[in-house]
């Protein structure tokens, strides 16, 4: 891990070059989590809000042992726990630490219309900037897997970091540092599914899961947080986790075609004027409205 | 634990019964799952519930709580008609082929053994002996004493003859047939086969390489047959070959963070340090109480037999000397009648009931929430307002400093209570020193992270501050028996705050005089620390406050502070990592981890082994042996029982209620003891006889077995008075069964009232799966859990946001026999809408 300063490689709302860009590289990094091996101990949580210096938000019983229903703009690392019962009447109770996914091709980076609000580090990390934030919100429906969340109070939206400060020191995650049965792992991308991979092959060889696989989904360019599931054909059931995540419709057309059509249309607006003005002059002050008329 | 938590990671199968170590070890449980990522090992848990531990799990069946000997004593019989068994193991290492006495009777329909009285309901135990044993010599006037065990003991090494314990124990649990099994515990059959097949698949073919782990904590203990769980499990380990193995011995998983600390250092009534048996008035002298509780080896004849605890005296000689010094001598008994003999029955239980009936006065609760933790709050509370004062210790207010504020006692009632409260604000664990000993048997020694606040002080402090306070009143006043007070030794630097390292070094112990070993030649000056257990005399001239811990704190300083994590070995034995009692010693009987020969059973995991080089014991772990026993010498691996085997019949004394575990039904049952029709329950557990104590029936509408546990979020009654843990789980709930929600037309989330016998608990309904309905003796039986950690002064109480019911409002005053628990799982209690 460098101990550099982090580097910006993507910025929302921002026209021409990125500043540093192609200056460094680093290593894209990952956060793997071994569902597993997750026993929802919620210390991931925990030192999530810990680390963050979060204020506490208050929670009420819902039926489940999981924290609250869904992560909340000072509550960004969840575990969702699912019962689910199999084919054969077993039971399985699946555990999903829910985070930011920190997408190569991040949805929310796409959707934000503010310079610099959102950026993609070279290592991979997707940060919000609530600085340049406007609290416009069209991140939270840029974003596939419903984890950008707003606050009403400071008017910004908040996520996951994957812990920056920590992370551009060397050190790993908090969530990670916390884990008691090392479920989590952290480490370049690359590493990562290596790992991933081993364990899915350990699943399928000796424990009776052949489904096992990595949930890394294409369609956001792959993720920042990657999964070993029991069951990678199933990803629906451990909290609705998508089986095909990606960038919405909406997002995608507005800020690639018709981002595209805006600009020819405006541009062809400015040529029609000039046009307009090479061929027929100034508007004519004969045209001026009559005394009067004013209301 | 036998083995230790970092040593889990070395087995290829675990069974996880009576705890949910991922819910409330979750730091210990990295270890079961580093043996899932690394060895491919398997998991099986048996729960009332599918738990935390479940969800990892490659096997879970769900058992009806309070039924594990059925299930256990299944597992035994399929591991015998299987002839999966470690047959050197069992026959060499263990009292299988010892001949039992012929009056000994097994309790067979029954359902009691030999010797019962049906009247006194207790047992006369000189029956359950090996044959040959001379009759006890009775003193006149003295209660009966037991007989010894012979010296020589008849043996079959075919293990043929129908007296021999493993005949007798075969017989016995002959009638735990899967169909049985089924019937009692809720399993059905085919999945308990699967679940016995895969445990005893260890031993397949009789081949001793692989090794299983049992893993347990309070869900076997909180039982009026606790003690007999465990030694069920205990005995399937032996027939298996599973102990003094890595990966392997029967692993009692700690409650607190220090609770294995607290027993060590005499935290029962019954036991002094080092888990000396106290002395009783019979005993007299210090001769007499030696005599009775030092035995004598008792083995086939051609057997060595270690019999370590023949040292006893010079154990018991020691600690006087850490007690009483000077005042100890060889004239004076030891300063035997500084002693408190014990006449009768002190647990806990018992002392709450005594306290209900107006015997005893006052109490100390420190470090912990009495009200609270016992069973039956309410017969606790009331005991409470009968005492003359109370004196609490603490960091929060909390139910037992308040108790008074328990729902259902008025304004007007409140001013009746005559109780006389201290409430004395101490200081955290992080704001004290010390050490913690951890279910490994580690004494971790931890620093102090935080000064104390202002206003409070260290348990430490008060105990010592009021010691000195009633030594100054004997001191003027006089009384009746001053000695014991005035002459205990108290040489500490600050005698009004004692260092804890200051105590730990007088708990380790040293030598008055020079001294040195004949064997090594390792010499002592006069005033040395001890650097082991070895070094302890019967003459007087060492001291040790508890032999168990002799060793942790020596010349070479504080061994309980190292930080070494280095690992030779690579088996998790970290012999630089704190201190492990005894001896430093990772694995107990890890002399049994070997062939007769002294060969490892397997040479992958090789933990101590008999070097032929320098004719001893040597290894990776400290030897729990005698360094200089030959293999052929047939010295026993387990050096502390009399007959250096493993127990698979435990005989006289050893346990109150059976030499064999037997099945009990709980104190309330849903059903009849299929197993011993005659006698439903445990004859000798014992039930309260106060007004408060009341036992509900099925007949009574109480036909929903209830069972109590913690949660990972929440640590005892403390947390609730924490905003983040108050956050993950914000309130009181019972979990319950969706066909029963169903039924009874509960949603999650709707309010519903428990109801046992003695009290009701109100909260909200977690409707879930995880609790299937269960087929009882062909009866549709549902269980029910709740989760313990709330009460009537907290976050969310003091808000108003729950009932203020405690959970054990409902659990009921009965205990096991030998460890005096209560039975806090698998009583009776009818749910209903708020």
């Amino acid at each position: 891990m460098s101990q550099a300063t982090l580097r910006v490689q993507k910025i929302s709302g921002h026209a021409g070059s990125v500043p540093g860009e192609d200056t460094q590289r680093q290593y894209t990094v990952a956060k793997l989590v071994d569902t597993t091996t997750c026993i929802g101990c919620k210390a991931c949580e925990v030192a999530c809000v810990e680390w963050n210096d979060m204020p506490f938000s208050p929670t009420t019983f819902d039926n489940t042992y999981q924290t609250m229903p869904e992560t909340r703009w000072n509550y960004w690392n969840l575990i969702l726990f699912n019962e689910h019962e199999k084919e054969d009447g077993s039971l399985m109770w699946l555990m999903r630490k829910n985070q930011c996914m920190h997408c190569a091709e991040p949805g929310c980076l796409a959707a934000c219309p503010a310079d610099g609000a959102i950026v993609q580090y070279t290592n991979g990390i997707v940060d919000f900037q609530q600085d340049k934030c406007i609290g416009c919100g069209y991140c939270i429906s840029g974003c596939p897997f419903n984890i950008p969340k707003f606050n009403k109070e400071t008017k910004r939206v908040y996520k996951c970091t994957l812990c920056t400060d920590r992370v551009s020191e060397g050190l790993e995650p908090a969530c990670i540092k916390a884990c008691p049965t090392g479920c989590l792992h952290f480490g370049s991308k690359e590493d990562m599914l290596v790992l991933a991979e081993q364990r899915a092959k350990q699943l399928k060889d000796n424990y009776n899961f052949p489904n096992a696989g990595v949930y890394d989904p294409k369609g956001v360019g792959g993720t920042g947080v990657i999964y070993v599931l029991h069951d990678a054909t199933q990803p629906e059931l451990y909290g609705g986790l998508p089986s095909n995540p990606t960038i919405p419709l909406m997002v995608k057309l507005w800020k690639g075609p018709l981002k595209w059509l805006g600009n020819v249309a405006m541009v062809g607006g400015l040529i029609g004027l000039f046009v307009h003005y090479l061929r027929f002059g100034p508007k004519d002050r004969d045209d001026a409205p009559q005394e009067g008329a004013k209301p | 634990m036998t083995n230790g938590w970092v040593d889990i990671k070395n087995t290829d199968l675990m069974l996880i019964m009576g705890g949910n170590p991922a819910e409330n070890h979750p730091c210990g449980f990295k270890w079961a799952i580093e043996a899932k990522r690394n060895r491919n090992a398997k998991m099986i848990v048996v729960d009332p519930r599918f738990t935390r531990t479940a969800s990892v799990a490659d096997k879970f069946a769900q058992i009806r709580a309070g039924s594990d000997i059925a299930f256990l004593g299944g597992m035994i019989r399929y591991a015998i008609e299987k002839e999966r068994i470690a047959k050197d193991y069992v026959v060499n290492y263990t009292n299988a082929g010892f001949i039992v006495s012929n009056d000994f009777k097994l309790p067979e329909d029954e359902g009691v053994f030999s010797g019962f009285d049906e009247k006194a309901q207790t047992y006369d135990r000189a029956s359950w002996n090996y044959a040959g044993a001379a009759p006890a010599q009775n003193k006149p006037g003295a209660p009966p004493a037991l007989p010894l065990m012979p010296e020589k003991t008849e043996f079959d090494p075919t293990l043929q003859n129908p007296r021999c314990v493993f005949q007798l124990m075969k017989q016995h649990y002959s009638r735990y047939t899967p169909e049985m099994v089924e019937k009692v515990t809720g399993i059905p059959q085919a999945k308990f086969v699967e679940l016995a097949e895969m445990f005893t698949s260890i031993r397949e073919k009789g081949d001793m390489k692989k090794v299983a782990t049992i893993i347990y904590a309070v869900g076997w203990t909180h039982h009026s047959f606790g003690t007999q769980i465990i030694r069920t499990a205990a005995m399937l380990q032996l027939l298996l070959g599973n102990v003094g193995r890595a990966g392997g011995g029967v692993n009692a998983l700690r409650g607190h963070s220090n609770i294995q600390g607290a027993t060590d250092m005499a935290g029962v009534f019954d036991t002094l340090p080092g888990y000396l048996k106290v002395p009783n008035p019979a005993d007299g002298s210090f001769d007499g109480w030696m005599k009775r509780i030092t035995p004598k080896p008792s083995k086939p004849g051609n057997w060595d037999s270690f019999n370590y605890y023949g040292n006893t005296p010079k154990f018991a000689v020691s600690m006087q000397k850490a007690f009483y010094g000077d005042a100890a001598t060889k004239q004076n008994g030891w300063a035997y009648d500084y002693l408190p003999k014990v006449d009768r029955n002190y647990s806990w239980v018992q002392m709450w009931d005594n306290m209900y009936n107006g015997l005893v006065k006052g109490i100390f609760a420190f470090g912990m929430n009495g009200v609270a933790i016992g069973p039956d709050t309410k017969k606790n509370i009331d005991a409470l307002k009968k005492a003359d004062w109370l004196v609490v210790g603490e960091i929060y207010p909390d139910e037992t400093s308040e108790f008074w504020m328990s729902p259902g006692i008025t304004a007007d009632e409140q001013k009746k209570i005559q109780t006389t409260v201290y409430r004395l604000p101490c200081a955290g664990f992080a704001e004290k020193d010390g050490t913690f000993t951890n279910s490994a048997r580690w004494l971790q020694w931890k620093n102090a992270a935080l000064p104390v606040p202002p206003g409070c002080r260290l348990d430490q402090d008060i105990v010592a501050q009021i010691f000195l306070k009633v030594r100054e009143l004997y001191k003027k006043d006089g009384g009746k028996f001053p000695d014991p007070i005035l002459k205990l030794a108290w040489s500490y630097t600050n005698p009004a705050s004692p260092s804890l390292a200051e105590v730990l070094k007088e708990i380790n112990g040293k030598t008055a005089v020079d001294v040195e070993d004949p064997a090594t030649k390792a010499q002592l000056k006069a005033g040395n620390q001890l650097p082991g257990f070895a070094w302890l005399k019967d003459d007087g001239t060492t001291s040790c406050g508890n032999w168990i811990y002799c060793g942790s704190f020596t010349e070479a300083g504080n061994l309980t502070a190292r930080r070494d994590a280095s690992d030779p070995s690579g088996m998790g034995v970290h012999q630089n990592w704190a201190w492990s009692w005894p001896a430093n010693r990772r694995v107990l009987y890890n002399r049994a981890s070997c062939d007769l020969d002294g060969k490892p059973w397997d040479a992958s995991r090789r933990q101590v082994w008999w070097s032929e080089a320098t004719q001893k014991w040597v290894g990776n772990d400290v030897p729990d042996f005698k360094a200089d026993s030959k293999p052929a010498d047939h010295m026993g691996p387990f050096i502390m029982n009399a007959e250096g085997v493993g127990r698979l019949f435990a005989p006289l004394g050893a346990f109150a209620d059976g030499p064999f575990p037997t099945f009990y039904e709980p104190i309330e049952s849903p059903t009849d003891n299929l197993l011993h029709p005659k006698q439903t329950h445990n004859p000798i557990a014992k039930k309260f006889k106060s007004a408060a104590d009341k036992y509900g029936t099925s007949q009574d509408g109480y036909d929903i077995v209830c069972t109590t546990y913690r949660l990972t979020e929440h640590y005892h009654y403390w947390t609730k008075n924490n905003p983040m843990n108050v956050q993950l789980v914000p309130e009181p709930f019972v979990e319950i069964p969706e066909e029963m929600a169903q039924e009874r037309g509960i949603l999650g989330g709707d309010r519903v009232k428990v109801e046992s016998a003695r009290g009701e608990y109100i909260a909200k309904a977690m409707v879930t799966k995880r609790i299937k309905p269960m087929q009882i003796n062909g009866k549709k039986t549902y269980q029910i859990g709740i989760p313990i950690h709330w009460g009537y002064r907290g976050i969310a109480e003091d808000e108003g946001k729950t009932a203020k019911t405690p959970a054990n409002m409902l659990s009921p005053a009965v205990i096991d026999p030998n460890a005096f628990t209560p039975e806090f799982k698998g009583f009776l209690v009818k749910v209903t809408k708020v």
